[in-house]
C-alpha cells in the first residue's frame, strides 16, 4: 500500500494568513466581552447566589467536622473576582500542560530514537513557546489573587494559639511557603522553557546545516529534560493543583495530572496535525502516521482512566472522612453543581475515546480522530475544572459567559503563539536524520 | 488457512529477493493463479494488502474473550457478595461495584489473553498432533516462497510452472504432502 509511495516535496512554509489573525484577534475580542458580561452579571450579585442555600445544605451533609470545613475552602468571605482569577488558573494549568506535553513529546521521541515521528515533529516543537505566557500569567494570578485561591497563603493558619491555628497545614509550612512556592514556579517555567530553547534550536539548525550531530546533542538535552519532568510534573501538579485543597493530599496527584497532560499534548498534536493535512500542508504524513497517533491517545486516554480510577478506588475503600471529601465535594458538595462536570469528565476522557477510536479504521480516518480529539480536550479541560473550581469558589461556581470567554481567550492565543511557531520554519525537518524512516512509515 | 488434503500437491517458487517476492505476487494473481501462502524470513510490508488476505477477525475473537472474562467476574461477585451470601464491609453497600472493578479487569486480561493463545493456535495450525506444511526450508532463512495449490487452480502445473518462472522465480519445485 505505502511501500511504493511517491514521497512529496519536503518544502512546506506553513502560512500563518492575515485572516487567521483576524479570525484569532476577534475570538479574543469575544472572549473578553463574554469574560466581562460575566464579571458585571458576578459583580451585580447574580451568578452563582441562588445555589448558595442548597449549597450550605448539602455541604452540612457533607461535611465531616473541621477537615471539611478547611477542606471546602475556607473562605473568610467570598469575593466575585475570585471566579474570575480561579478561571484563569484552570486554563492556565490546562495550556501549561499543552505546551509542555509538546517537548515532552519531542524528548522521550529523541530518547527511544524514535524514527516515525519525524515527519510532524514540528508541530509538538511548536507548542511549548507558550509556557512563558501561561507563566508570568500564573505568577501575576499568585501575586494579585494569592489569597483567593490558595488557602495555605493565609498568615494566621500558622500562629500557634492563634484563632485561625490549622496544625495540619502549619505542618505543610516547610513545602507550602510562599517564597519557595513562587521559588518553584519560576523554576519550572524557566527550566521547561530553556531545554524547549535549546532543542529548538538544534532543530532550526539542522534544517540549515544537516549532519548527525545536532541529533546527537538533542538526545543528550531530551534526557536532561526528562530528568526534570520528571520530578517537576508531580511537584508541579502538587503545587498548581493540588494544594488549592490544602488538607487533601493523593500519592497519585502527580501522575494524574501527568496522564492529564500528555493525553491533552497529544490530542492537540493529532489535531493540528489532522488540520493542517486538510490545509493541504504535511502531505508526507500517511494514514500510518494517523494510525500511530491514534493509538498514543487511545493507549493514554486509557492510562488516565487508569490513575483516575487507582486514586478514586483507595480513597473510597478506605473510607476516611478527610480523603473521601475530596469526592464528596465534587459528587454531592455545593448542592451537586460539581456532579455534571465530575462525570462529563470521566466520559469525555475515557469512555468516549476508548469506544471511538477501538477500531483500526477509526484511527486512520481523519474526521474520526478529530471528534475523539475534541472529546479529549473538552473533557479534559473538565477535569482540571473539577480540580480547582471547588477547592477556590466552591458554591460560586459554575460555567456562565466567564468560563466560555475565558476558554476563548486562552484558546485563540495559543493557537496564535502555536501558528507563529509553525511559520517560523520548513513544516518538515528536512535533514532530521531519521527522517527518511519516518516518510516510509507503515503499519 | 492450512487445510489439509491428504494428497495435495503444491508448486513451489522460490524467489532470492523480497522486493521481487513482493511484484511476483501480484504478477502471479493477475494471471490467474490462486496463491495458498507466501513464506519469508522477515515481515514484507504490503505483502498482505498485495496477497489480499480478508482482514483478520482477530480482534472480534478478542472483544469476545474480554467479556466473557468481564461477565464471569460480575456475575461472580454479585452472586457471593450481593445475593448469595450479601455482607457488609466497611459500611458500604452489599454490592459495591467499585471495589470489584480492578478484579473485573484482570479476568477481563486474564481471559483474553489466555483466548488469544488458543486462538493462534488454533489459526496457525500448532496443535500437537497437527503435522504443519512446511514448503520449504530455506524458507526460515534467506529464500522467499511462494506456494500455488495445484487443486484449486485451473490451469496446469506447466502454464503455471512458466508463470512463476517469468514472476522471477530463481526455482520451481513440486511439493506433495
Amino acid at each position: 500500500m505505502a511501500h511504493t509511495h511517491s514521497i512529496p516535496s519536503l518544502d512546506e512554509q506553513f502560512e500563518f494568513t492575515a485572516e487567521s489573525k483576524r479570525r484569532l484577534t476577534i475570538g479574543i475580542i469575544a472572549g473578553v466581552v463574554l469574560v466581562g458580561i460575566g464579571a458585571y452579571l458576578a459583580a451585580k450579585g447574580g451568578g452563582g447566589h441562588e445555589h448558595v442555600e442548597a449549597a450550605h445544605g448539602a455541604a452540612g451533609h457533607a461535611a465531616h467536622g473541621e477537615a471539611a470545613h478547611a477542606a471546602a475552602g475556607g473562605h473568610h468571605e467570598y469575593k466575585w473576582t475570585t471566579r474570575l482569577w480561579a478561571n484563569v488558573w484552570v486554563n492556565s494549568v490546562y495550556f501549561t500542560g499543552a505546551a509542555v506535553i509538546g517537548m515532552f513529546f519531542i524528548a522521550y521521541n529523541y530518547l527511544a530514537q524514535a524514527g516515525w515521528s519525524a515527519v510532524f515533529k514540528r508541530v509538538p516543537e511548536a507548542l511549548p513557546a507558550f509556557l512563558p505566557i501561561t507563566g508570568v500569567i500564573m505568577l501575576i494570578t499568585f501575586f494579585v489573587a494569592g489569597h483567593d485561591l490558595f488557602h495555605w497563603t493565609h498568615e494566621g493558619l500558622y500562629e500557634v494559639g492563634g484563632p485561625e491555628y490549622d496544625p495540619i497545614i502549619a505542618g505543610k509550612k516547610g513545602f507550602l511557603n510562599t517564597p519557595f512556592f513562587v521559588g518553584r514556579m519560576i523554576f519550572y517555567f524557566v527550566a521547561w522553557y530553556a531545554l524547549w530553547r535549546i532543542v529548538r534550536k538544534f532543530s532550526l539548525d539542522e534544517d540549515l546545516e544537516g549532519g548527525t550531530e545536532y541529533y546527537e546533542k538533542s538526545i543528550k538535552y531530551s534526557t536532561a529534560f526528562l530528568v526534570v519532568f520528571a520530578v517537576t510534573s508531580s511537584t508541579s501538579a502538587w503545587d498548581l493543583i493540588m494544594s488549592i485543597d490544602t488538607h487533601w493530599f493523593s500519592t497519585m496527584f502527580g501522575w494524574y495530572t501527568l496522564a492529564s497532560w500528555h493525553v491533552t499534548g497529544l490530542a492537540i498534536i493529532t489535531l493540528v496535525v489532522v488540520s493542517l493535512r486538510e490545509k493541504g500542508y504535511l502531505k508526507a504524513v500517511n494514514e500510518s502516521h494517523l494510525h500511530d497517533l491514534g493509538k498514543f491517545m487511545f493507549a493514554f486516554s486509557i492510562f488516565w482512566a487508569y490513575v483516575w480510577f487507582a486514586q478514586f478506588m483507595l480513597i473510597y475503600y478506605a473510607n476516611l472522612p478527610e480523603e473521601t471529601i475530596y469526592y464528596r465535594e465534587r459528587f454531592s458538595g455545593y448542592g451537586g453543581i460539581y456532579k455534571a462536570p465530575f462525570f462529563i469528565n470521566i466520559f469525555l476522557c475515557f469512555v468516549f475515546p476508548f469506544l471511538v477510536l477501538m477500531t483500526r479504521d477509526a484511527k486512520r480516518t481523519p474526521i474520526i480522530l478529530k471528534v475523539a480529539c475534541w472529546g479529549i480536550l473538552v473533557g479534559h479541560y473538565f477535569d482540571f475544572y473539577t480540580n480547582i473550581m471547588p477547592g477556590t469558589v466552591g458554591e460560586h461556581g459554575g460555567f456562565g459567559p466567564i468560563e466560555f470567554g475565558m476558554i476563548l481567550i486562552f484558546a485563540c492565543a495559543f493557537i496564535w503563539s502555536v501558528s507563529a511557531q509553525l511559520a517560523k520554519a520548513n513544516l518538515i525537518p528536512k535533514n532530521h536524520p531519521m527522517l527518511e524512516e519516518s516518510l516510509h512509515h507503515d503499519i | 488457512m492450512s487445510h489439509h488434503n491428504d494428497s495435495a500437491k503444491f508448486l513451489v517458487g522460490v524467489y532470492d529477493d523480497d522486493e521481487v517476492v513482493l511484484k511476483a505476487v501480484t504478477e502471479v494473481k493477475s494471471a490467474g493463479v490462486r496463491i495458498h501462502e507466501v513464506y519469508t524470513p522477515f515481515p514484507i510490508h504490503g505483502l498482505d494488502v498485495a496477497l489480499g488476505h480478508p482482514r483478520t477477525r482477530i480482534g472480534i475473537a478478542a472483544f469476545l474473550f474480554g467479556l466473557t472474562g468481564f461477565l464471569t467476574m460480575v456475575s461472580l461477585t454479585y452472586y457471593t457478595m450481593g445475593y448469595d451470601w450479601p455482607m457488609i464491609i466497611g459500611g458500604k453497600d452489599n454490592y459495591a461495584y467499585p471495589a470489584y472493578i480492578p478484579v473485573m479487569f484482570e479476568l477481563t486480561v486474564l481471559f483474553t489473553a489466555l483466548g488469544m493463545v488458543g486462538t493462534f493456535l488454533v489459526s496457525n495450525g500448532l496443535g500437537p498432533t497437527v503435522k504443519p506444511l512446511m514448503f520449504d526450508l530455506r524458507s526460515t532463512d534467506n529464500k522467499f516462497v511462494m506456494a500455488i495449490d495445484l487443486s484449486k487452480n485451473r490451469q496446469s502445473e506447466v502454464e503455471i510452472a512458466s508463470v512463476l518462472r517469468a514472476s522471477g522465480a530463481a526455482e520451481v519445485n513440486v511439493k506433495q504432502f
